[in-house]
């Protein structure tokens, strides 16, 4: 009783500190790097004055594994399935750089109805990257119901790539000049009536969130980022389309058949962690949008480059012929020469700009290829955006920055 | 327009006019594949990057991207990728280097550059006077060497696993199992560098008379 009354009057008892004595000091913690909450491996080394953050530093490259290096070893073809490793949780929108990239520099034209399975498979990607960073970060505020019922609509999505390439996550679908297989007819309106179905289920888990007041309580003005913050930091994709500036490559710098879809860009208006999630939950609405379009307006024809120093013939036309035999061979031992040059391809992946830096010395190998991650910039930032918040909100400001370490640490 | 790869805003006199105001800090101006890359002196890369930043609105710094060619006297370049928002248009800007001379920082332009910078360190070990944060990012703690640099092997010089008799994770150099297979896809009468396998033998063959 003695030392709670000498608590009221602040004296400090040093060799008992409470909370309020002048003894306590801050001290440092260590976040992860083996945390549920960390979405992989990320150790942050955290000063904390009580619960409040005063100082982070976000210890990445525990799942460096030196892509970029094995890639300059690789012909360009067999580098592409480094591309689906990266991040893997959207890996299609990684290739999609990459096979871009490749594209420029050969000069290559994609045949229509490839660059609309491109788009189509781009923005199926997007909606289950969502669902899973969505679901995420409603189960690290404490939600648990719509986790549950957002990896049902993921599961969806990935049986759809399934279908299409024979894989659920690492697809290694799409190729230079196109993709690599036609899908089938009946995939193509199973994913018609998938978009007619699962909005609704969507809608239908997202409102147990959005007006939830726990939820709120846990997101609404955590981490504000202002437009000049976001810009500096190199912030890109929903980070900072959350801080109200309406940037999106795919309507700024389009690519493929991006400049003939219509969809809108949603921007937050203060730039905290509810507007970054809610500008994903609109995302995923839009990404429907432009799936029905593409489904709608997909012509018929070849789905890759008919140029055989580039794509391979198909396997029937390889009996036939001696010349596709002899294609074949020759792109799957010594593959096909780029010429010299380099290009910096970004497109707007679900987390922001992926962007390839691709560096030809006219061989049949990348001489360098730099991958430019979205995860480096935003989680740089991360120290700014939580000093002065909770110990309990780095996880909000972690999770609404949907971070995937495969493509930070490469 | 041929390829699907993004389109951004022409570069029409684009090259010319930031050239000109750039002054001779420019050292080369290469337009290729419709992008833009110049290649300045590297003391005055920061007055060069905050004019680019400030007069010609390339407000993000989106990469930095380290590039290795042991040929050359300054064997490292620096490739600095710029985004402006308002023009929506890219730049790159190039410094060269080697293993002692440090590169000016410009993190006091664009905070992002931190790590950007550290991670060129780390990778190619090019130093970044000003940076107060150098340390290695990506590579192990403790780890020696840069990994990029084309004359560091795949495999590196060093494995760990966990000891059962130390009871903790030893460091041991790396030992293959078989040689590392490097293919050369290339055709041999499309000029290999090396003698292939039985020719060798060819002088003793033109002796006899007989060549394969």
């Amino acid at each position: 009783m003695a030392d709670y009354l000498d608590e009221m009057d602040g004296i400090a008892d040093e060799a008992d500190p409470t909370v309020g004595d002048l003894e306590i000091q801050n001290y440092t913690i260590n976040f992860g790097p083996q945390h549920p909450a960390a979405h992989g491996v990320l150790r942050l080394v955290m000063e904390l004055d009580g619960e409040i953050v005063e100082r982070l530093d976000p210890h990445v490259g525990l799942l460096h594994r030196g892509t970029e290096k094995l890639i300059e070893h690789k012909t360009y073809l067999q580098a592409l399935p480094y591309f689906d490793r990266l991040d893997y949780c959207s890996p299609l929108a990684m290739e999609h750089s990459y096979v871009l990239a490749i594209e420029k520099l050969l000069d290559l034209e994609v045949p229509l109805r490839g660059q609309y399975l491109r788009v189509l498979f781009a923005e199926l990607t997007r909606i289950c990257n969502h669902m899973l960073n969505i679901g995420a970060h409603v189960m690290d505020v404490g939600a648990m119901t719509p986790n549950i019922w957002v990896f049902e609509i993921r599961e969806q999505c990935l049986a759809f790539f399934e279908r299409a390439s024979g894989a659920r996550m690492h697809s290694a679908w799409f190729r230079p000049g196109g993709v690599h297989q036609d899908v089938p007819l009946k995939l193509l309106t199973d994913m018609a009536d998938w978009l007619d179905e699962f909005p609704s289920f969507f809608e239908d888990a997202m409102s147990l969130v959005i007006d939830n007041r726990i939820f709120k309580q846990r997101n609404v003005d955590i981490a504000t980022v202002s437009k000049e913050d976001a810009v500096r930091w190199g912030f890109s994709g929903p980070m900072i389309r959350g801080s109200g500036i309406a940037w999106d490559l795919r309507k700024s710098q389009p690519y493929d058949v991006y400049d003939r879809m219509e969809f809108d860009v949603p921007v937050g208006t203060r730039g905290d962690c509810y507007d970054r999630f809610m500008v994903r939950v609109e995302e995923v609405r839009q990404s429907a949008r432009i799936m029905r379009q593409c489904l709608n307006e997909m012509p018929d024809g070849p789905v890759a480059s008919s140029d055989r120093k580039v794509v391979p013939p198909k396997r029937a036309e390889m009996k036939q012929s001696m010349e596709a035999l002899i294609h074949h061979f020759k792109l799957y031992t010594e593959g096909f020469h780029v010429p010299a040059g380099e290009v910096y391809v970004a497109t707007e992946s679900p987390k922001g700009e992926f962007g390839v830096y691709l560096v030809s010395d006219g061989s049949n190998k990348p001489y360098r290829c730099k991958i430019r991650p979205t995860a480096f910039s935003h989680l740089q930032a991360m120290d700014f955006m939580s000093k002065g918040h909770m110990l309990a909100d780095a996880t909000a400001i972690l999770g609404a920055m949907d971070i995937v370490f495969g493509e930070c640490d490469r | 327009m041929a390829n699907g790869a993004p389109i951004i805003s022409s570069n029409e006199g684009v090259a010319a006019a930031l050239a000109k105001s750039l002054g001779a800090a420019v050292l080369d101006t290469v337009e290729a594949y419709d992008e833009i890359s110049f290649t300045v002196d590297r003391k005055k890369l920061p007055a060069v990057m905050d004019r680019l930043r400030d007069k010609h609105e390339y407000q993000q710094l989106v990469e930095i991207a380290g590039v290795d060619y042991p040929e050359r006297p300054e064997r490292f370049e620096v490739c600095y990728h710029l985004l402006s928002l308002t023009k929506n248009h890219r730049i790159r800007v190039k410094v060269t280097t080697d293993e002692d001379t440090p590169v000016p920082t410009v993190t006091h332009i664009w905070e992002v550059a931190g790590w950007l910078e550290r991670e060129v360190f780390d990778m190619y070990g090019v130093l970044f006077d000003g940076n107060t944060d150098l340390r290695r990012i990506l590579t192990d703690y403790g780890f020696q060497g840069h990994p990029f640099r084309k004359d560091f092997p795949l495999t590196g010089y060093v494995e760990m696993r966990y000891s059962e008799e130390a009871k903790r994770v030893v460091y041991e150099p790396v030992k293959l199992a078989q040689d590392f297979r490097s293919f050369d896809f290339m055709s041999p009468w499309e000029g290999a560098d090396y003698i292939l396998p039985g020719d060798e033998k060819s002088e003793d063959a033109d002796d006899k008379g007989a060549k394969s």
